[in-house]
């Protein structure tokens, strides 16, 4: 599933590390509303419970999962604010 | 009962007369079970839970076909009881396939089909119906895929065993008392004749060599009779208690914004219902319903000791965070139901106010 880094920098970096579910679902939620159509958030989340909730926020959502993949160490979710 | 108490302290494997009733007893107990499961009397022995004759049928189906393979294929969904034999497995040595199910919890029969005929396969393992979804598997289906692929199939029917039919095809099969009514401590392995299984255990001669010590008889005669009692129920029972899982899973996200009601609408099991709401603590949403007398379950990573999600909300890839399982039973009312509908949406309303998360 988790591929390494590729492609395009996002438009904005949230830190979730050390957070558990729902909080990194949350702050994904009220950081993507704050940025215009189209752009990228990565959500930094160590917590197992992410790799799941966060994929299903964005099929909830309507949103765009892009890529997850492993960021220093750390898995990264890049989420595109599709609406 | 009674009887089973006054004489039950007695080993039915010994000669003294009340060894002998107790004999009696545990025989009358094994064919009454044996003609509910629709088996032979001499394929069914009785387990000291559901976990044992899970580890018993998982590792001593490996056993019995170890010159045909090493693999285990099981479903994403398995209990516990399985992956954890499954596990023991692998760090003896063997290997495992997990076959994914889809977004509703159903077994994706192609790939199972294609698992179970690869070469090397010793055992497949299929959980009857999801323990925290509901969905009912295809086992009908997986059954004849083993069977083309001459790969024997271990069904764990604790889910279904007393409450729903158990589709036929299987070698081995798996129940727990307690999940149909009857007291903790009892379970169920049936061996079909004819299928290599071979005792996971040191040499023991009780229950035809499968299940070591001597069995708990008085438990076993009180789970007989809860399973016979719910068999003959379970038809009305399913009738009366599938409505109120229909209306929890209507209700729900009609009156609970941001919920995700999951497993298979149709195809499941009449009593269980399971959602998640989103942004909402799993443990601070059970400890709130608990507050109202409300006792349910979850697979959210935050209420279990392992810091995990449910690996079958994951395997499903549905929302794992702010999960509910409600499992209603014989005492399970109408009233009930519609006080708990009442009552979940200013719940999770107040908790989703507290963690400042309405609206987004
Ligand atoms: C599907 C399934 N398998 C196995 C078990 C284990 O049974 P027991 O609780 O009797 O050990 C359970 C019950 O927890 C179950 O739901």
């Amino acid at each position: 599933m988790r591929t390494e880094s590729v492609g395009t920098p996002p438009d904005e970096v949230v830190d979730c590390l050390g957070q558990r579910c729902p909080l990194p679902v949350i702050a994904a939620a009220r950081r993507l509303v704050a940025l215009p159509v189209g752009a990228v958030l990565r959500v930094l989340a160590d917590d197992p419970a992410a790799a799941v909730d966060i994929p299903a926020w964005c099929r909830m959502r309507g949103q765009e999962l892009v890529a997850t993949s492993t960021v220093d160490g750390s898995p990264a979710y890049d989420i595109r604010r599709v609406h | 009962m009674l009887a089973a108490l006054e004489d039950g302290w007695a080993d039915p494997a010994k000669l003294y007369s009340q060894a002998r009733r107790a004999r009696q007893l545990l025989d009358a107990a094994r064919a009454a079970a044996a003609e509910v499961l629709r088996v032979r009397p001499d394929e069914l022995s009785f387990t000291p839970s559901g976990t044992a004759a899970a580890h018993a049928a998982v590792l001593g189906g490996l056993a019995g076909r170890r010159r045909a393979g090493s693999t285990l294929v099981h479903s994403a969904i398995e209990h516990s009881a399985v992956l954890h034999a499954a596990q023991r497995h692998v760090t003896a040595g063997g290997t495992t396939t997990s076959v994914p199910v889809d977004r509703a919890g159903r077994l994706d029969l192609d790939a199972w089909s294609a698992a179970v005929a690869a070469p090397g396969v010793a055992l497949a393992a299929l959980i009857s119906a999801s323990h925290e979804v509901g969905t009912l598997q295809p086992v009908a289906e997986a059954a004849r895929a083993c069977d083309a692929a001459g790969v024997p199939l271990y069904v764990d029917a604790a889910q279904s065993v007393g409450r729903v039919p158990v589709p036929e095809g299987w070698s081995v099969l798996s129940a727990s008392a307690h999940k149909w009514g009857g007291p903790p401590g009892v379970g169920i392995l049936v061996v079909r004749k004819g299928t290599r299984w071979e005792s996971p255990y040191p040499a023991d001669d009780r229950e035809a060599g499968r299940v070591p010590g001597v069995p708990n008889l008085p438990a076993i005669v009180a789970a007989v009779a809860a399973l016979r009692a719910a068999t003959a129920e379970a038809e009305a029972e399913a009738a009366r208690l599938a409505p109120l899982v229909e209306r929890i899973r209507t209700v729900v996200p009609a009156t609970v914004p941001d919920v995700e009601v999951v497993g298979d609408p149709v195809d499941r099991l009449p009593h269980l219902v399971t959602f998640s709401c989103l942004y909402v603590d799993g443990e601070a949403l059970l400890h709130a319903l608990d507050r109202r007398g409300f006792a349910v379950s979850s697979g959210s990573s935050c209420t279990s000791s392992t810091l995990r999600p449910s690996h079958v909300l994951e395997a499903m890839g549905v929302l794992s965070h702010g999960n509910i399982r409600i499992s209603l039973h014989r005492d399970s009312t109408e009233a009930e139901v519609e006080r708990f509908l009442a009552e979940l949406p200013g719940i999770v309303a107040a908790l989703r106010a507290e963690a400042g998360v309405v609206g987004l």
